[in-house]
């Protein structure tokens, strides 16, 4: 049976998680803080570096980011890949890594990120050029966020107060969180009056630019049983439809619609089985489109659903309770950030405010603009 | 001389040339040597009517120093395809989702490059 991940479900964990230099890490390189994290997460698991025998990698910065990492841990992995989708590659990592273990080509993976971005003195990127928009002097990502955003106004009467709920929302959850960037809490009106960007997006409707490192251990159900806290990957799913702006087919819809129903098939659950989700937010209409396109509401429905405080905390949804992309940390490529967040979650140790009795939290990762997207489905041993 | 190299030499001569499948009628832009998606090879080059639709649009506020604020907007071809450009020569928080435009041949920092105007 072609395209069915189902044999799949609950057959690999995460059995170890952490984050370095979440914020400001200065003095650090990227590889020394994603070292750091490794090491981190393998303390968490209770393992060694031994152990590792699959790496995977991406950052913005790095060509060959598997090689770096595996040399500076000094272990020779059976195999290792620095596959590069954007934000969304550590859950498309996930599946690469779910898949090799569940195979049995190997035991341990280790999935890292590092960037000193912020330290460095801003964002960097090794992104290629994008053919005939390159000629427009295009900022990206933003502008084409903007547009999306933009569009996104005009065919669902949104307005700029729909998109500032998120970003009040997001700082509400970090101001919880010890580990985040950002703690004031701002209101609506805050995030209208802040520096416009690319119109609709504010300063505000925007990702940090900070430094940070995050790293998971993996392992097979049949090996995650003896550890202490693992929490299985129930499903998962990938896809992506365009890499520049202006060949993307709808600029309101994203492809993830099709990743999450891969990862819901996959888990056999529905979106409002899920306790917590975590959306990779690098701008305020992220969340939106997301929540729409996994469907946690109908498209178009979603200004209304972020609006008074429903995925803030109190509220009838918990959305990046670590304060997002928005308010916690964007270290360039955020993607690991929502996974830990989400792991951490369902094993009731979130650093900032837990939720109640969590089994099932899904973190989806976004690359590029709005381009390649990955959803993957966590849960505790009681959903098994 | 591949597609792009071939589009960048008729805008370097006045011309906004596009691609157009003889089998199938489908036209393509950005210019490739296939349709994607079905793969026909059979791609002649049409002058585009240089009519289009204002998918979605943004002021892109960049400071005076760098060279300051433009236009970045979408643009839905007469003919299907979508492209990314500028639309010029009012303000650019004035452009508008759905406004009629029409395409002239400018330079940008010295590149030739197809842009827009209210038509």
């Amino acid at each position: 049976m072609a395209s069915d991940m189902r044999h799949l479900r609950g057959q690999s964990a995460c059995v170890g998680v952490a984050t370095f230099g979440t914020g400001e890490c200065p003095g650090w390189s990227s590889l020394e803080m994603m070292g750091k994290a490794t090491l981190m997460a393998l303390d968490d698991a209770g393992l060694k570096i031994g152990d590792i025998d699959g790496v995977w990698a991406a950052t913005a910065v790095h060509a060959m980011p598997s090689m770096s990492l595996a040399e500076h841990l000094g272990i020779v992995p059976k195999y290792s890949s620095g596959s590069n989708t954007g934000g969304s590659s550590f859950m498309a990592h996930v599946i690469d890594a779910a898949v090799m273990l569940d195979a049995g080509l190997i035991d341990t993976a280790l999935i890292a990120y590092g960037s000193n971005q912020r330290s460095w003195g801003g964002f960097r990127t090794v992104s290629e050029p994008v053919p005939f928009e390159s000629d427009y002097q295009v900022r990206l990502p933003i502008n084409a966020y903007a547009l999306a955003a933009a569009r996104y106004m005009h065919e669902f009467a949104a307005t700029r107060e729909h998109l500032a709920e998120v970003a009040v929302a997001a700082r509400a959850w970090a101001s919880h969180n010890p580990e985040a960037f950002t703690r004031n809490l701002i209101t609506v009106q805050d995030v209208l009056d802040a520096r416009m960007i690319s119109d609709p997006l504010g300063k505000l409707d925007i990702c940090l630019v900070t430094d940070g490192a995050a790293a998971i251990v993996m392992k097979r159900a049949d090996q995650a049983k003896d550890f202490a806290r693992p929490i299985y990957l129930l499903g998962a799913g990938m896809a992506h439809d365009h890499r520049m702006i202006s060949e993307m087919p709808n600029l309101t819809t994203t492809c993830a619609t099709e990743s999450s129903w891969r990862a819901f098939g996959m888990s056999g659950l529905k979106p409002k089985d899920i306790d917590t989700v975590q959306i990779y937010d690098a701008f305020t209409i992220n969340t939106i489109l997301f929540l729409e396109d996994m469907g946690f509401c109908e498209k178009g429905e979603g200004k209304d659903f972020v609006s008074g405080g429903h995925i803030a905390p109190g509220g009838g949804l918990p959305v990046n309770t670590n304060g997002g992309g928005l308010s916690c940390v964007h270290p360039g490529m955020y993607g690991l950030y929502p996974l830990i967040e989400a792991v951490r979650q369902t094993r009731g140790d979130a650093p900032g405010q837990q939720i109640p009795d969590v089994n099932l939290s899904i973190a989806h990762g976004n690359g590029g603009v709005l381009s390649s997207q990955c959803t993957t489905i966590w849960g505790s041993v009681d959903t098994l | 001389m591949g597609p792009e190299e071939q589009y960048r030499a008729y805008l370097a001569d006045g011309k906004f040339m596009i691609q157009r499948s003889v089998s199938t009628g489908a036209y393509v832009f950005y210019p490739r040597i296939f349709i994607p998606g079905t793969g026909e090879t059979d791609l002649e080059w049409v002058e585009a009517s240089g009519e289009g639709v204002v998918h979605s649009t943004t002021t892109n506020r960049r400071s005076p120093e760098k060279g300051g604020t433009f236009n970045v907007s979408l643009i839905d071809l007469a003919e299907g395809p979508r492209m990314l450009s500028r639309v010029v020569g009012m303000a650019s928080e004035d452009v508008t989702i759905g406004m009629q435009v029409k395409a002239r041949i400018d330079e940008i920092e010295g590149i030739p490059a197809v842009i827009w105007e209210a038509s």
